[in-house]
């Protein structure tokens, strides 16, 4: 039993004290971001990662704490969805059809409780599958040479605007404008500067941390002032909590199908966990019928989504372990970790570091526990972080986020890059084209210019070599339906609208 | 002529991605050339840009809601003052330009003059203690030469 022994070593490096601390924080930190109104889990890791690196952690430590993080958010944005109306990020938005009306109809603690719970269940799960599924899918990925990594490549870009991508040339774009970013700097093969426009901060290309915590942190100021800090939802209040022990037994089926759908939509490359809670709410609706109820507040509408949405972060740690592709936004981030741990991800991660893989997924499993017990007892400590006001908030969001980056890095230039990102994310998001493909183009734009070349080196220069393979050939034609689909897709798949107050 | 913000933003893509490609066109050559180069892929990548800035120019969503115009000015505010933090951080130490900056920022979420310089005064000393004594990074409180 290979995976046994694996997992023996695992939980030897995660039950270490000091591991088991980090992870008991991480997951706070997460559940406090996650259900800080508007902030998600990707800009929980945004924020966190340039911290984590100054505190010089070595690799584990920092990955432990950084996961915990972001499967704390993940938890904790069900938090905001239900009692405000606010998601903290797109996959929360299911959550919020069916547990804003049941907290307005005074059962906030119920859909809380439940919610909490169908997290625990899909996250749960798709760490078992993780474990299961990633030694196989790196053995596949042993065959990849560069033509199939670059058409893998491909194949992420075109289905990062997902499914119900309401404009494939935004996306496209948005893709694009990451990786022309990408090429900024040295060119890796003949080691001379390129469009640096000569100057010399830039000979060193632009970090991605510099990128994410502009996209994904600054630029919620921006969004803020406009708003004034008011939202326009109604805050609920929180009575007693209590579990609905006989409610959680009637979810489930729906939440073990939920969890299978949702780790299968996180393992997809690009498509992540907005897909795996949209499909799974939809699943489920279809399965219950009219006399469902769907949207009116019930127990089921609650647990589909947040077990996909948990399995699907799961899942999405298949593909960026053993390809070093991430299906999601905070995957992407935390690829941007491992990259700057100088840890390749890829099928040679699990023979040569065992420790940091198996190490995660055992910190994963013991995260999980630690939420439940945070996010269901517990739950009323993080409520209150509900009323934070936004002017004391972001302030501080926004100044975390400089000092991390300043204190990684020293210097100026990259606090005005950060600026800049911030300017840049206000003005994409303004225009609805997606800002995960532009950090997918900075972390993977070398990469993806590598191995075209090297394929190419390996053909000298025929371009045919791309298509030779069996596996590259198909991965081409899975990115060509993957950018095209959602086009003719728009109108079967039309996404619900959120709930009114 | 609605729906004019996608159509400038079409526009600007093209004209930065047309410089793009020219500042391609003058990467020096390395004698350790491979078949593709160091010219190629970002112009590829370019020109698809220009691709999807033209579909963006011919069919425009709809007009995004754009702020009222003195919220346009706080915005700009805002990045004026996140622009003098990153250049004065340094030189000044922590504690001034975070407490005036977080303090003029939390002014511009919320205009409540008192709560503002509250949340910059403890904002500034608050993550000053949480970064120099928990976390233990090296941050200089005060300008050089004050104490």
């Amino acid at each position: 039993m290979d995976i046994l022994a694996n997992l023996s070593l695992g939980f030897g490096i995660a039950l270490s004290p000091y591991t088991l601390m980090l992870a008991v924080v991480g997951c706070f930190i997460g559940t406090i971001v996650g259900a800080l109104p508007g902030l998600g889990p990707s800009n929980g890791v945004a924020i966190m990662i340039p911290l984590t690196f100054s505190m010089g952690l070595d690799a584990t430590a920092a990955l432990v704490l950084l996961t915990a993080i972001y499967y704390g958010a993940m938890y904790g944005g069900r938090i905001s969805s239900i009692l405000l109306n606010i998601p903290g990020d797109e996959p929360a938005l299911m959550t919020t059809l069916d547990g804003y009306p049941m907290a307005k109809a005074g059962r906030a603690g119920d859909a809380l409780v439940i919610s909490g719970f169908a997290s625990f269940v899909g996250a749960f799960l798709a760490t078992i599958g993780l474990m299961l599924l990633a030694p196989v899918l790196s053995n596949v990925a042993y065959q990849f040479g560069p033509a199939e990594y670059f058409a893998l490549y491909l194949l992420a870009f075109a289905t990062l605007g997902g499914i119900s991508s309401k404009n494939q040339a935004k996306a496209a774009l948005a893709s694009c404008i990451g990786l022309m970013i990408a090429m900024i700097g040295l060119d890796p093969n003949s080691g001379l500067p390129r469009l640096t426009g000569g100057n010399l901060h830039l000979y060193d290309g632009i970090d991605f941390l510099v990128a994410i915590v502009g996209l994904f942190a600054v630029s919620e100021i921006f969004f803020f002032i406009e708003s004034h800090g008011k939202s326009s939802a109604v805050g609920v209040t929180l009575d007693k909590v209590r579990v609905p022990w006989a409610e959680i037994w009637t979810t489930r089926w729906t939440m073990l199908r939920s969890s299978l759908v949702g780790f299968i939509a996180g393992i997809l490359p690009g498509a992540g966990a907005s897909l795996g809670s949209f499909m799974t709410y939809m699943m489920e609706k279809s399965i219950a019928g009219d006399k469902g109820k769907f949207g009116t507040g019930v127990a089921k509408g609650v647990a589909a989504p947040e077990a996909g949405n948990n399995a699907a972060a799961g899942g999405a740690l298949v593909p960026m372990l053993t390809l070093g592709v991430p299906g999601s936004g905070t995957t992407a981030v935390l690829l941007a970790v491992l990259v700057t741990l100088n840890i390749t991800p890829g099928p040679t991660l699990f023979t040569d570091r065992p420790d940091v893989v198996w190490g995660l997924i055992a910190s994963l499993l013991i995260a999980n526990f630690v939420l439940l017990v945070m996010n269901v007892p517990m739950v009323k400590i993080f409520v209150k972080i509900l009323t934070v006001p936004p002017a004391l908030l972001l302030p501080g969001v926004t100044m975390v986020s400089f000092v991390g980056i300043y204190s990684l890095t020293g210097s100026y230039f990259d606090l005005l890059l950060v600026v800049a990102f911030g300017v840049l994310g206000y003005l994409l998001r303004k225009l609805d084209i997606p800002t995960v493909p532009v950090i997918m183009g900075i972390l993977l734009g070398h990469q993806m210019e590598k191995q075209l070349r090297d394929a190419m080196v390996l053909s000298d220069g025929d371009w045919t070599y791309l298509f030779s393979s069996g596996i590259s050939t198909g991965l081409m034609i899975a990115a060509f339906l993957g950018f095209v689909a959602p086009i003719f897709l728009r109108r079967i798949l039309s996404r619900p609208e959120r709930v009114a107050d | 002529m609605g729906r004019l913000s996608d159509r400038i933003f079409g526009l600007a893509v093209i004209l930065v991605a047309l410089v793009y490609i020219a500042s391609a066109m003058q990467i020096q050559a390395s004698f350790l050339s491979d078949p593709v180069g160091s010219k190629a892929f970002p112009i590829l990548i370019a020109s698809v840009a220009i691709i999807c800035a033209v579909v963006m120019i011919l069919r425009p969503d709809e007009e995004p809601e754009w702020p009222m115009a003195w919220t346009v000015v706080s915005i700009f505010i805002s990045i004026a003052l996140l622009v003098g933090y990153a250049y004065t951080l340094k030189p000044l130490g922590f504690l001034i330009p975070t407490a005036i900056v977080s303090g003029a920022l939390s002014y511009q979420i919320n205009p409540k003059p008192r709560f503002a310089v509250a949340a910059g005064l403890g904002l500034s000393i608050g993550l000053f203690v949480l970064f120099k004594y928990v976390l233990d990074l090296g941050l200089v409180p005060f300008p050089k030469g004050w104490f």
